[in-house]
């Protein structure tokens, strides 16, 4: 094979235009401003428009003017306001400590090994996969007060003799809510911890079972402290979730009885597009920006403690 | 310090029989390594000893009490692990103290423990990093440790040399055998690899498709291989085998294969007169062949083609064609051999190995 020097002719050499792309921060430019973009235009943007409105009295048809903080200064003496925090919290910490129970409880079963596993691993995946809006109508159904099948079961065990109004009583909805919320919500625990699950070695706990460990003692120091970091993420992605939550309790409750199961979310859409008083719906809809901000920091911070240990 | 005995132990997974009937006394502070090809029960078997899996049938005893039905953790044994599974969240320290920390072990006599292992292994420096820190030499010695500060009855090893390099695996080898003769506890080993077998075994138990196809001290399995498949799996290089057929000739047996006509000592053609007319596999080790000379009997000689010529320094490894068979030839490295060379080579006559061509069982 010869070998020949490629004459370094002018017109062999790339476009000048070309050439500018070797330089990493022209390149990285370019490379970047597509996502620059996307970013800017679906996710700032709406984000300082909706900061703008909850500044103004805006309602629908009128564009209001700038009025400063005084839609929070009345959200700050709006009881149904408070009562969706309240609610919003009570909401995502029950539902929380319960998807990871369940769901680590389920993840521990399924990393065994039995037969039909991979079908009982597509089931679960079930409540996750079909839309939330069809799965909560199904559960209002089971729910309601006339056609509970709930009901008829309870009443032909002989443990009610009444109906019992799951969505009219204020306790009982937001319940009611909190089942649904957590049954939509433990697939996707499960799945994720089962996965972390199958990065730990058996060895690991094979070691510890040799080491004299019982069953308690190796999943409280061996598997839960490797599966904590996993843990930690899932947490975060469901804790974002269920705060901003709004399809489930729209469709459940609307926010009923008696304004008893707002969220942040379903409180936001209330005031803004029902009522159509779209910057008091802006302002409700920020104020839940500085806690999920909050949470959002210590977790993230939180998690990487643990991954640095 | 326990003897160990396993009692027509069995194991089947669903329908595949992984060991079959195994009997095996280990006496105290032995070492026995199990040792064969890859599937052949080994690992199961120490794993059933471990009590990490549960028996099919039969029965394993510590120290006369049978352990069948006894949980890992009370079996008072010490597992080291072909990946270590050092706990990767703790330290050093951590790991070797969890054992003796799980069974309520005082706080000073734990440290005491931990220190007197990490300085027979050298790992004083290490106690405070984590798994991830260490080397795969430092974590072998750490899973060593873990091992050592529990004192157990018995010591299972599974494979812990094989994620280390050559070099590593031949130190650390040492340094096991060491590490065996000063504690002296009963071990089982278990290792695909022969060599290591024999060098660290004070028994060797050869397995094959989860049957124990021989028991016994290194030397005894290399001069006296019980069957064709023991005679091949142990020594390096591997013994040369050539099917042949037996005949009378002048009063003596004789084996025969194209290209080959080899005149068997009495005591070997005492065994083999039983085998006449039926078919023989000859076995000869490398290192018992050499270049023919004029003291060497025409019985023992044969001709041969080299076809590759291994330079190790120590020795020279001629790969060489002798009818339709293949040897392999372990020489004199002073002597200069080159490829497609016909030679004459020589055999050492009582070293010769005979066996059934169907039992593959030794004649």
């Amino acid at each position: 094979m010869t070998v020949t020097a490629v004459p370094d002719v002018a017109g062999r050499r790339p476009a000048v235009r070309l050439r500018k792309l070797e330089d990493e921060r022209w390149l990285a430019f370019a490379l970047l401003s597509p996502t620059a973009v996307l970013l800017g235009l679906f996710i700032a943007y709406p984000f300082v428009e909706g900061v703008l409105l909850a500044l103004s009295d805006a309602k629908v048809g009128d564009p209001g003017h700038f009025v400063g903080f005084a839609n929070f200064a009345k959200l700050w003496d709006d009881n149904i306001f408070w009562t969706s925090v309240w609610n919003t919290f009570w909401y995502t910490g029950v539902t929380t400590v319960f998807k990871l129970g369940l769901g680590l409880w389920l993840a521990m079963l399924l990393n065994r090994h039995f037969r039909g596993k991979a079908l009982v691993r597509a089931f679960i995946l079930l409540p996750f996969i079909i839309p939330t809006v069809l799965s909560t109508f199904a559960w209002k159904w089971m729910f309601d007060p006339t056609f509970s099948v709930i009901n008829w079961t309870l009443f032909h065990l002989g443990f009610i003799s009444q109906r019992i109004n799951w969505l009219g009583d204020p306790g009982l909805a937001m319940s009611s809510i909190i089942v649904v919320n957590i049954w939509r919500g433990v697939p996707f625990f499960a799945i994720s911890l089962l996965a972390g699950l199958q990065t730990i070695s058996p060895e690991l706990n094979e070691a510890a079972a040799i080491d004299g460990a019982r069953p308690w003692a190796r999943f409280w120091l061996i598997t839960w402290p490797l599966l904590l970091p996993v843990t930690l993420v899932v947490m975060l992605f469901s804790v974002i979730q269920t705060f901003a939550d709004f399809q489930l309790v729209y469709v459940m409750t609307g926010g009923g009885p008696a304004n008893a199961t707002h969220l942040f979310a379903t409180y936001a859409y209330q005031i803004g597009i029902g009522t159509g008083l779209l910057s008091q719906g802006a302002a409700v809809s920020l104020a839940m920006f500085p806690f999920l901000f909050a949470i959002v920091v210590i977790q993230l911070l939180y998690i990487r403690r643990v991954e640095v240990r | 310090m326990a003897e160990v005995s396993l009692h027509k132990l069995n194991k089947r997974f669903e329908a595949f029989h992984a060991v079959k009937d195994v009997d095996l006394q280990i006496r105290d502070k032995e070492f026995v390594v199990l040792v064969g090809p890859s599937g052949c029960g080994k690992t199961t078997t120490l794993r059933m000893i471990a009590g990490l899996e549960a028996v099919s049938d039969g029965e394993i005893r510590i120290d006369n009490t049978v352990v069948n039905e006894v949980p890992p953790m009370d079996r008072d044994i010490a597992m080291v692990f072909q990946n270590y599974a050092l706990y990767p969240h703790m330290s050093v320290a951590s790991n070797m103290a969890f054992g003796l920390k799980m069974r309520k072990f005082q706080k000073a006599e734990i440290e005491e423990r931990i220190k007197r292992a990490a300085t027979i292994l050298g790992i004083e420096s290490l106690l405070g990093r984590k798994p991830r820190q260490l080397s795969g030499g430092q974590r072998q010695r750490v899973a060593l440790g873990r091992a050592i500060v529990r004192d157990p009855k018995v010591f299972l090893f599974d494979e812990p040399l094989s994620n280390l390099d050559a070099k590593l695996r031949v130190q650390m080898r040492v340094e096991l055998k060491k590490l065996h003769e000063r504690l002296g506890t009963t071990a089982i080993y278990v290792t695909h690899d022969q060599v290591e077998a024999m060098t660290l075994g004070d028994r060797v138990v050869v397995m094959k498709d989860g049957v124990v196809q021989q028991v016994g001290e290194p030397l005894e399995l290399y001069n006296t291989p019980a069957n064709r498949f023991v005679a091949g799996f142990i020594g390096s290089p591997a013994m040369n085998f050539a099917e042949v057929t037996l005949a009378e000739s002048g009063g003596r047996l004789v084996a025969e294969a194209p290209g080959l006509k080899i005149s068997l000592p009495p005591e070997l053609a005492k065994h083999g007169r039983t085998n006449l007319g039926r078919g023989a596999t000859l076995g000869i080790r490398p290192e018992d062949i050499h270049i023919a000379g004029p003291e060497d009997d025409a019985g023992h000689c044969f001709d041969a083609s080299v076809e590759v010529v291994e330079q190790l320094g120590s020795e020279i490894l001629l790969d060489t064609r002798v009818g339709s068979a293949l040897f392999m030839a372990s020489i004199d490295p002073t002597i200069r051999v080159r490829p497609h060379e016909k030679l004459r080579l020589a055999l050492k006559p009582d070293r010769l190995h005979l066996f059934d061509a169907e039992s593959e069982k030794a004649l």
